[in-house]
């Protein structure tokens, strides 16, 4: 069966235990990312660019000052959460692909809320604005859980006509002539109030509070996945379906939930980009969803590894830009470069993984011959796990 | 060099100095192993000795380290089981290589089929119906595999190998899912083919088969040939000697049973399976505090259902569930659990275990919202650490820290981490299903203890299990599912083997049944 | 009485010959990339590529066209720069056993990412291509592909479940181990079927580019790959009821067209997401039971 690249490790409470154990998982994505800025360089190349001040561009726009630095996080912040919202599925063992339309409702809902004028203090009005965009997050996460749930439906097809439904109900709504909260002709809500923004963190920067809540957010995921029975019960269900059953864990609820909790972390996303960076929520695509997911990969679904993941990719769509403007490449090849990552991670969690399979075969004690040619895996004896149906 | 029989002919099979080596464990070390043409050879060994790895080198499945394959006294090489097939080897693997969806003809000529692009699946089925007739074989061509019953799939398998040209066959662990009268049946088809001149080998861990159906026997402990013997020639005390390295006490020690008041009782259970029909069709039993309650049975008689309804995996569609008197079938496993039910799972790594988990996690499964494990929702990790340690103390988990994943431990090891979890819950009435599937001799010894004590402790312990030795051995009591219903009830040391084999079968105690037990 | 003829009147030409057309035109690169789909599937790959197949596709038709001047070899390119991708995918699923779902999404951000970026580069304008020349048309706005892709479905058909490979790769995406231990090399047929998908799924953008409008834009399946596997999906892995399928999603599309010109009071923002929330509901399986191959997913390990 195709598996999700979780580290197979064993997961313990022991600090220095989790970071020795990493560091093979870190390096190997590390040395995934490397492969995929090789193949980038090469298809640049290829095409007639010269990769070198292409990445040099690109190198500088993402660490090259201290404005560069704060736009580094700044576009780290969504993808952080994105990615968090990847391992939350990935760990109740679903593909959200979703994770772009989850942040356009909840980017929506909260520009809305945002720009609404009842005349509330910024205590209220903020925190108001925050909760509608993810609980809008959470319902467009739960609905594709509640169907796979209920009827077994895929969740990576369900997401992806999600998707195209919300972009759909963006147009809709953003484009209403006569609702007093969007403007039409720009595209986008009008502007949130003073009330309603996430704060700047440092002047002459685009650096707002919203990174704050990523960080904070993936502390919490930490905590909940680790340190709560509903952390264990969605570890288990994505691990083991079987062994849920023998606990008493409810499947289906217990994925419709990791879902729902997958959908609020998206669309706290698409919340912090509305209300921290743009000042509005703008009826634009840009992809983040789907860095998401590279984020999620590349930081092999842990919160740590995600805040990692996340800011080297916001160092990627940083310097994208610049690349875009010194060196004139289109910023679609962070695209490529995001395909190269997530096919080397998924080719290197392969070789990991069969690495560990010996590792593991040859610790066993007491393990006759057969049963240790049957976990070096041959099927001839043991019966297959159940195939992923799509 | 090639040995030469009696008669000057060269061995069918030939295996010298086979080395196959497999990260940490060498599973064949030097075997020496010779088929006489148009003989039944049994090779015999502990589950685990490596016959089936030595079976799958000749086939070629997999490729040996080291050593020689002669096939009718020409060397081979074989890079897959293509190049096997062609040399005239056939293999029956124990659990089965057939498509379920497929019909008994698609299976039989897949891989097979011929030259040209169309299938003739009209001419194809004659082709087969021929080839079953001419062997004496019952099949239906048209039928589709899934809805047969074992023993036919079993002989679609034959067939298939008979149809690949297959002179020389290899059946791997071939009774293994097979009512007793089955066996018989197969024992026939065997000296049928014998008959026409095809050689086997018959990969077995039961003796008595080899007495039943074998001229010969190679015997193979931890990767090692003992040695070959001629059957008639061999006492059965002499190969178990050969095949485990020690005597062998074939008898559990343990002090009658005192059963006291029902803990456990199922009334009239019944249960529609996947396919539709009546996977559990009014079972009754009844756990007795202090007694080992063994049912058994050939698997795919409702024993999976029937634990599923018991542990409170599933409803029934009628009957109840009684659990200290208390009606429980409406609840789910974690209420039953809460109240006395524990249930060691016939799955250790499905079910039972979460592989990539540390074992601490492991012993959450299940308990996770209790106390001392949690409280508030909150895992308390220190406390249920602390208590990991204490229970591989006490059930003798070998592994150097809980932290370590249980994917690391032996299956011997982690069926001792799963009974502990469940036995420390203290529990009421205990169901282990399969318990010893797959554990090396030392651990079977110890499984078997621990389900004694617990027995002797005042509780009711409900086994479960496809091995009839097993069941003989451990029980008190002994009952029979066949097709979804008990069919026989027992003191055990009341009922021969043959009788119960009988009953597994489906059929009655009235008929005649063979002399030898 | 009159109100009565008029809504029939209504219905009648709302159920054209424009409606007939325009549903076939939708549905035929579904269809091409629904078989292609549906035979990868078979012989037991997911396969969640083929939105990724089909943009690359569409953009090496327009790319292949423009250089070439020639729409028929601009089809051609289109159907190499396919199987290259379904190479790159066997590869991937096939040899090293990578997660067929991660490959998959990878294959289309692929898609997205080089068609995008290589739009912009070769002809300096972001989001589409110049016109090119389109590919012949058969009457009714039809052109060439659109009965080629309708023949695919009894073609499949025949292939499957008739011929000696078809069944071999029916083996494959049932129960890998067993082809293997009767000496099928699953990963070839498995190669085989991959690769045709990613050609298949490539004409079907081809015909979007170069046959049905007449040059590559952005993001110009918008989902349809998607679409084709909820199709092969809902048509429970046969490949006339796959067809149907299909063709229920082309209709949905073409109703978009048809709502406009006979400008009927449904919101066109519904119209537009009907496909989309179509393949929602079919996917739920409310429908039908679904059986999909009993090894998707699955390999047969060995050696």
């Amino acid at each position: 069966m195709s598996t999700l690249p979780l580290p197979t490790e064993r997961e313990s409470s022991s600090p220095w235990g989790r970071v020795t154990r990493a560091l093979p998982t870190v390096l190997s994505s590390l040395l995934a990312i490397a492969i995929a800025l090789l193949a980038g360089a090469v298809v640049l190349a290829l095409s007639g660019a010269n990769p070198i001040p292409a990445y040099e561009a690109l190198f500088a726009g993402a660490f090259g000052g201290r404005r560069e630095l704060a736009e580094t996080l700044v576009m780290a912040t969504p993808l952080i959460l994105g990615g968090l919202a990847f391992a939350v599925a990935a760990r109740a063992g679903l593909f959200n692909i979703g994770i772009e339309g989850q942040m356009v409702v909840g980017g929506l809902c909260a520009g809305l809320v945002a720009a609404w004028d009842p005349g509330l203090p910024v205590f209220i009005h903020l925190p108001l604005a925050v909760l509608a965009g993810m609980m809008a997050g959470s319902v467009w996460g739960f609905i594709p859980g509640f169907l796979k749930a209920q009827t077994g439906a895929h969740e990576v097809i369900t997401t992806i006509m999600l998707n195209y439904l919300a972009y759909r109900i963006s147009t809709v709504v953003i484009g209403q002539e006569n609702f007093p909260l969007v403007n039409p002709a720009l595209q986008a809500t009008l502007p949130a109030l003073e009330n309603a923004r996430l704060p700047r963190l440092i002047e002459g920067t685009r650096l707002h509070a919203g990174i704050l809540i990523a960080l904070a957010a993936a502390a919490v995921v930490w905590f909940l996945l680790y340190r709560t029975v509903f952390g264990y019960k969605i570890r288990t269900v994505g691990l083991s379906p079987g062994a849920a059953a023998f606990a008493g864990i409810p499947w289906g609820r217990t994925i419709a939930l990791a879902m729902l909790l997958s959908g609020l972390l998206a669309g706290l996303g698409g919340t912090v980009d509305a209300l921290g960076l743009q000042g509005r929520y703008y009826n634009v695509t840009l992809g983040i969803g789907f860095t998401s997911i590279a984020v999620g990969l590349v930081g092999r679904n842990t919160p740590f590894g995600v805040v990692l993941a996340g800011l080297l990719f916001g160092a990627l769509a940083s310097g994208a830009t610049k690349m875009q403007n010194t060196a004139g490449i289109s910023r679609d090849i962070v695209y490529v470069l995001l395909a190269f990552v997530i096919l080397s991670v998924s080719a290197l969690a392969v070789a990991q993984q069969f690495r560990q399979a010996k590792r593991l075969a040859s610790r066993a004690r007491g393990m006759t011959r057969d049963r240790a040619a049957q976990d070096a895996g041959d099927p001839l004896v043991e019966p297959s796990p159940p195939s992923r149906a799509i | 060099m090639t040995i030469q029989d009696d008669n000057g002919t060269a061995p069918a099979v030939e295996m010298r100095g086979i080395v196959k080596r497999f990260p940490g464990v060498v599973a064949n070390d030097g075997i020496e192993f010779a088929v006489r043409r148009g003989e039944i050879h049994a090779l015999l060994g502990e589950n685990g000795a490596g016959k089936s790895t030595l079976m799958n080198i000749l086939f070629g499945l997999y490729h040996p380290d080291e050593g020689e394959i002669r096939v009718n006294g020409r060397p081979v090489r074989f890079e897959s089981a293509r190049d096997a097939v062609r040399a005239g080897l056939a293999m029956v693997h124990q659990h089965f290589m057939l498509i379920p969806r497929f019909t008994v003809t698609e299976n039989i000529i897949l891989g097979s089929e011929g030259a040209g692009i169309m299938l003739d699946r009209g001419s194809a089925g004659q082709q087969v119906a021929e080839l079953a007739g001419r062997y004496g074989f019952d099949i239906d061509p048209e039928a589709i595999v899934g809805a047969l019953p074992v023993g036919m799939q079993q002989r679609v398998e034959i067939l298939r190998a008979l149809y690949q040209g297959g002179k020389t066959l290899i059946l791997d662990e071939p009774t293994a899912l097979l009512t007793p009268q089955e066996v018989d049946e197969l024992y026939d088809v065997l000296n049928r083919l014998r008959e026409s001149g095809d050689t086997i080998i018959f990969i077995t861990h039961k003796l008595r088969e080899v007495a039943a159906i074998s001229d010969r026997v190679t015997v193979i402990h931890r990767g090692r040939t003992v040695g070959t013997r001629a059957t008639k020639e061999t006492t059965a005390s002499q190969l178990a000697e050969m095949m485990v390295g020690r005597a062998v006490s074939l008898r559990v020690d343990r002090p009658p049973a005192r059963p006291g008041e029902p803990v456990l009782v199922a009334e009239d259970l019944q249960l529609l399976g996947s396919q539709g029909h009546a996977a559990l069709n009014g079972v009754h039993l009844e756990l007795r505090r202090g007694e080992i309650l063994g049912i058994c049975g050939v698997e795919g008689n409702g024993q999976a259902e029937l634990i599923e309804v018991l542990s409170g995996l599933r409803r029934p569609q009628r009957g109840r569930v009684l659990l200290k008197g208390q009606d429980v079938t409406a609840t789910g496993p974690n209420s039953r659990r809460r109240m006395g039910l524990s249930y060691i799972p016939e799955d250790r790594h499905g079910r039972g275990l979460v592989l990539p988990f540390s074992l601490t996690e492991n012993v959450l499964l299940g308990n996770a919202e209790e106390t001392p494990f949690s409280s508030g929702g909150r895992i308390d990790y220190p406390r249920s650490r602390t208590l990991t340690e204490r229970l591989m103390r006490a059930f003798d988990v070998r592994a150097p820290t809980p932290d370590i994943a249980a994917a690391a431990l032996s299956g011997g090891n982690q069926q001792k981490l799963i009974i502990a979890r469940e036995l420390h819950r203290e529990p009421d009435a205990l169901l282990a299903v399969q318990p010893t599937r797959g554990l090396d001799v030392g651990a079977i010894e110890f499984v078997h203890k621990q389900l004694v004590a617990e027995r002797d402790k005042g509780r009711g312990v409900l086994l479960i299990s496809f091995d009839l030795d097993e069941v003989m051995d451990l029980s008190d009591r002994i009952l029979v599912l066949c097709e979804g219903r008990i069919v026989g009830d027992f003191l055990n040391g009341t009922v021969t083997r043959t009788e119960l084999g009988l009953l597994m079968g489906g059929r009655g105690l009235d008929e005649h049944a063979p002399a030898a037990d | 009485m009159r109100g009565r003829r008029r809504t029939l009147d209504e219905l009648l030409s709302f159920f054209s010959v424009a409606l007939l057309t325009a549903t076939l035109r939708s549905a035929a690169p579904l269809v091409f990339a629904a078989m292609g789909g549906l035979l990868a599937e078979r012989s037991g790959i997911t396969n969640i590529a083929l939105e990724g197949f089909m943009l690359m596709g569409a953009f090496a038709a327009v790319a292949g066209t423009w250089f070439f001047h020639s729409p028929l070899i601009g089809l051609i390119v289109a159907v190499v720069v396919g199987a290259v991708g379904g190479l790159v995918f066997a590869f991937w699923t096939v040899t090293l056993r990578a997660d067929q779902i991660v490959a998959g999404t990878a294959i289309v951000l692929l898609g997205l990412g080089l068609t995008s970026f290589l739009t912009e580069h070769i002809w300096g304008q972001a989001g589409s291509s110049p016109p090119v020349e389109r590919l012949p048309t058969i009457g009714l706005g039809m052109n060439i592909l659109l009965p080629v892709a309708f023949l695919l479905v009894p073609l499949t058909h025949w292939f499957l479940f008739k011929t000696k490979a078809g069944l071999r790769v029916l083996a494959c995406g049932e129960k890998p181990e067993a082809a293997q231990a009767v000496g099928i090399d699953v990963a070839r047929y498995r190669y085989a079927m991959v690769v045709i998908s990613g050609l298949l799924a490539a004409v079907g953008g081809a015909y979007l580019s170069i046959g049905d409008l007449s040059q590559f834009t952005t993001n110009i399946t918008a989902g349809r790959g998607f679409i084709a596997l909820a199709a092969v999906i809902f048509g429970n892995w046969m490949p006339w009821p796959t067809m149907g399928a299909a063709l229920l999603f082309g209709f949905a599309q073409a109703l978009r067209f048809q709502v406009q010109a006979l400008d009927l009071p449904i919101p066109q923002d519904l119209i537009i997401a009907l496909p989309y929330l179509l393949t929602l509901v079919a996917i739920t399986g409310l429908l039908r039971r679904s059986t999909p191959p009993a090894g998707l997913g699955r390999h047969p390990t060995g050696g």
